[in-house]
């Protein structure tokens, strides 16, 4: 069996109607088992209590960027090998991304107020992720802007490869410039800097939870996408007629 | 009860704003796609 099979629209309904009830039932569990968790772990010796907020932020960050990625393969599926799943999962992506980049935004210039002393910095971080947002707006607003589903699909993809500069940077941008107030990674392999093990077990439930809610937002997306184009091509069939 | 300390309304704030916005997206998703299941239906059965 390979992989391009579900690029059929036919199959890709059957399969999913299958597994998307698994996926949201497990999506729900870990979603709200991760934050009621983080929210229920106990105040930081620094932070106090505003370390809970560290389980929406993160999460909604590493989703951010990697929704961005999964569109930037998405799009280039569609650009080398025109499958329009592809092309349509990309579409259904980006307002889950742009939710997912905003309470970033929200939930970090929130914690910032007390903890750094303002709501917002032009730090390299904080401003390719509102760069990143900006074309999260693009990318939905140009597949609404161009009527022809194909020159949409082929003018986002190339959207989608620019902004990936910006997917990267907001990823690595703590890097690259060594300045500006963010810090850097929360979650580190190595054991020294690693976070207790008090708020890393949540926080990776919770990141488990956004991942697998954003896979079946991302199904039930596609699978509108596609019977919407289902609708509007039997109409332009009778229409001809 | 859970004690929040002197940061309680920057933590509810930050919990209320995401989970509205999350709550938001997944209505979105599911009236959207509920709409077009059933305009595709329709359109089926009438022919």
């Amino acid at each position: 069996m390979s992989i391009w099979e579900y690029a059929n629209p036919t199959k890709f309904m059957r399969t999913t109607n299958g597994a998307l009830p698994w996926l949201v039932g497990a999506a729900a569990v870990c979603c709200v088992g991760g934050v009621v968790w983080g929210f229920l772990t106990p105040d930081d010796f620094r932070q106090g209590s505003t370390v809970k907020i560290v389980f929406l932020h993160v999460p909604a960050a590493m989703m951010a960027i990697n929704i961005w990625v999964m569109m930037l393969v998405a799009s280039l599926i569609w650009i080398i090998r025109r499958h329009h799943v592809s092309a349509l999962a990309a579409k259904a992506a980006a307002p889950v991304g742009a939710v997912m980049t905003l309470i970033a935004l929200a939930t970090g210039a929130i914690w910032g107020q007390p903890m750094w002393g303002t709501w917002w910095e032009w730090d390299p971080r904080l401003t390719s992720f509102l760069i990143l947002f900006l074309f999260y707006l693009g990318y939905i607003a140009l597949w609404s802007a161009v009527e022809d589903p194909d020159s949409a699909a082929d003018l986002t993809g190339v959207l989608c490869l620019v902004g990936s500069v910006f997917a990267l940077l907001s990823r690595y941008a703590v890097l690259f410039w060594n300045q500006g107030l963010h810090q850097g990674a929360s979650l580190s392999v190595q054991s020294g800097e690693r976070m207790s093990a008090v708020y890393r077990y949540p926080l990776y439930l919770a990141m488990l939870g956004f991942f697998l809610l954003f896979l079946a937002l991302l199904l039930i997306r596609t699978r509108t996408e596609i019977r919407k184009r289902r609708l509007a091509a039997l109409q332009a069939r009778e229409m001809r007629a | 009860m859970i004690e929040l300390g002197k940061y309680a309304g920057t933590v509810l704030l930050a919990y209320g704003v995401s989970l509205a916005l999350i709550g938001g997206l997944i209505w979105q998703t599911v009236a959207a796609n509920a709409r077009a299941r059933r305009n595709l239906e329709e359109h089926e059965k009438n022919g």
